[in-house]
């Protein structure tokens, strides 16, 4: 069953047609791939889902629901975690208290005064969040600066904040952007794991192959804001139009 | 104790003995004494320094917490005031009805004010609200004369109609009919200590005050607070909505503000508009960087720096330079001190302006940075890891060592 529905979506700036009729389905609990060279309208899509940009036409539904017209939190709490291109954590607060926020997100809602708690006394809240960083290998560094983290360690602790909420659908934008192959081989481990481990689908926007083809289960390309085909990975590999999309981009 | 671990409680015993103390630590010098003009132990300054600690405190959890430059809390200081002497004329002298208006007109004002700005932040956010604070200025001394008397300012007269009051009660703002300026004096060798009642009531609001905003700052609540300032993006894709959390900080530093402009007019009970001018609300920005932005001493410390230096410059006027210089030769004394004057007396914010200029360059996290230099060089340890308390610090990482003993 298809959790995510992308309907006819279009999207226009100015004269630039960002995105035209784009369609897609999503099966739940596995990995959907968009790839596209640069300016194909990958991003565009993204913030599409996530209440970041209103599309002009079409529709998105997420488990039979419309997301759009939501803001930011209210798609997160339908279930839908993301992750950015460059690793959004708390750089000011402890790795510990980076994974306190989405814990208490969940329990608390989109707001709740609280003032005279002390979250030291969260007991429940401290344990959810501490199993979260024991599970993502970080616990040793939960008196550490988020800031002074590795990137691969920021990307590991953002991933770690979206996942301790049990979203159903998890976003990932270049989540491999500017890194190393030996981190991003780190990364690709990392999703694979989270795969494994729990009941969850996720869309991943790469520019890497190496990425995609590891991990995707289907792959949309997508070309001048239009999804040019949507296949199976080994399918997508000898596809003659794939071939032209990116030679044509090269060339 | 009072739900805090036993370093805040200890923190706090340390804020409370400081406070209690007040009268001593600012008369260190006997009366008469050269040095005597140093002295800031008289009520009316320690009362201000309880006042502006207030001020700062709530400004801090506005800026320090959530990372929101406002520029226009003056507005909800001056607000507090004219509330609480409205209640003063048409009530009672009574400080308790005068200062419970004062808050929640503050709250319900900056609620409106708060609303509208923090549609933006940044930069933009700090214009808005310079925009606001300068048009309520501006209002106060044109269409709202009937409430706030324009340029005279708002006094309490015999013909107000204070309903509450019986025929013989006080003539002037009172704890039950003590009245607030009621003051003992202790001389004991040489000294004189000033102890009074409205010092004593504004330094037990600044203590619970200081008590409220240490709860804030150590709850869920606070926590997120930290989070909006670090990373509003991430907050807002982690489900929660940045929006009520930011306009909540800003309603409670709206509300400091209107106790403190409250306490104002408790001690001197006349309200006037300039209380509400740019430069007010731009003093309290000083106070807090100053002392140190984000930490929770550190806005009281600035305001206590502030006023006290503001007081003591301001009395060294020529004269003082003159004997204080009279063992130069002639020829050198006078360009001595007309340099001198130049950063005394009117022209202390030459000074301010330096202080502020070497605290920024210098110590970055304020006072409370430099507090924490010091007390490193004593235990010779690196300064960076020297800090006592979890708050002393600009940076929130220290809080974590003792969430780490739940944790374990």
């Amino acid at each position: 069953m298809a959790i995510l529905e992308v309907k006819d979506v279009s999207k226009r700036f100015g004269g630039l047609q960002a995105l035209k009729d784009v369609n897609l389905s999503v099966a739940e609990n596995t990995v959907h791939a968009i790839i596209g060279p640069n300016g194909a309208g990958k991003s565009t899509l993204l913030n599409c889902l996530v209440g970041k940009l209103m599309p002009d036409t079409g529709s998105v539904l997420f488990q039979g629901q419309s997301v759009l017209g939501r803001k930011p939190h209210e798609i997160n709490q339908m279930g839908i975690s993301r992750v950015f291109q460059t690793p959004e954590i708390f750089g000011d607060l402890s790795v510990q208290e980076n994974m306190l926020i989405p814990v208490f997100a969940k329990r608390d809602g989109a707001f709740r005064l609280h003032p005279f708690e002390t979250v030291e006394h969260e007991a429940e809240v401290i344990d959810e969040a501490m199993a979260a960083l024991e599970e993502f290998g970080m616990a040793d560094k939960r008196h550490m600066h988020a800031a002074s983290l590795s990137r691969g360690d920021k990307r590991r602790l953002e991933m770690a904040m979206c996942l301790v909420q049990r979203p159903r659908l998890l976003l990932l934008d270049e989540p491999t952007a500017g890194m190393a192959r030996a981190n991003t081989n780190r990364t690709i481990d990392l999703l694979r794991e989270i795969m494994e481990r729990r009941d969850i689908t996720m869309v991943i926007i790469e520019h890497d192959m190496h990425v995609v083809f590891s991990l995707a289960d289907r792959i949309t390309v997508l070309a001048q804001g239009m999804p040019l085909v949507e296949d199976t990975p080994e399918n997508i590999k000898g596809h003659p139009k794939v071939k032209e999309a990116y030679l044509g981009e090269a060339a | 104790m009072l739900g805090l671990n036993k370093r805040d409680t200890r923190f706090l015993i340390i804020v409370i003995l400081l406070t209690l103390f007040t009268p001593f630590l600012l008369q260190p010098f006997p009366e008469g004494s050269a040095m005597a003009q140093f002295n800031g132990g008289y009520p009316d300054l320690m009362a201000k320094i309880a006042i502006f600690g207030i001020f700062a405190m709530g400004f801090n959890i506005l800026f320090g917490l959530t990372g929101y430059l406002s520029f226009g809390h003056a507005a909800f200081l001056g607000v507090g005031s004219y509330a609480a002497v409205w209640m003063f004329k048409l009530l009672t002298l009574n400080v308790f009805p005068a200062l419970i208006l004062a808050v929640l007109v503050a709250g319900l004002f900056s609620a409106i004010i708060g609303y509208i700005s923090l549609r933006r932040s940044g930069i933009y956010f700090s214009i808005l609200t310079l925009a606001m604070a300068e048009m309520s200025y501006r209002l106060a001394y044109s269409v709202l004369t009937p409430i706030t008397n324009g340029e005279t300012g708002l006094q309490v007269r015999d013909t107000d109609p204070r309903i509450l009051d019986g025929a013989g009660a006080a003539q002037y703002p009172n704890l039950f009919g003590l009245e607030l300026s009621t003051s003992w004096d202790w001389r004991v060798l040489g000294h004189v200590f000033t102890f009074n009642v409205g010092f004593y009531f504004c330094a037990v609001i600044a203590i619970v005050m200081f008590y409220v905003s240490l709860r804030i700052a150590r709850s869920p609540f606070g926590l997120v607070l930290k989070a909006i300032k670090s990373n509003q993006t991430r907050v807002n894709y982690t489900g929660m909505n940045s929006r009520p959390y930011t306009l909540a900080a800003f309603v409670i530093s709206g509300m400091y503000a209107g106790l403190a402009g409250g306490l104002l007019a408790v001690m001197d009970p006349l309200a006037g508009a300039e209380r509400m001018v740019w430069t007010a609300s731009g003093e309290v920005v000083i106070m807090t960087i100053l002392g140190g932005a984000g930490t929770l001493l550190g806005p009281v410390l600035g305001a206590g720096a502030i006023k006290y230096l503001e007081n003591i410059f301001s009395k060294i006027n020529e004269q003082v330079l003159h004997d204080w210089f009279s063992f130069l030769p002639d020829w050198l004394a006078d360009p001595v001190v007309w340099l001198a004057s130049r950063f005394t007396g009117e022209g202390w914010a030459l000074t301010l302006g330096l202080m502020f200029m070497a605290v920024v360059i210098f110590l970055p996290g304020g006072l409370v940075e430099g507090g924490q230099k010091i007390a490193g060089w004593f235990r010779r340890k690196p300064p960076a890891d020297g800090g006592d308390d979890p708050e002393h610090h600009p940076k929130p990482a220290p809080h974590v060592p003792h969430m780490a003993n739940t944790g374990d």
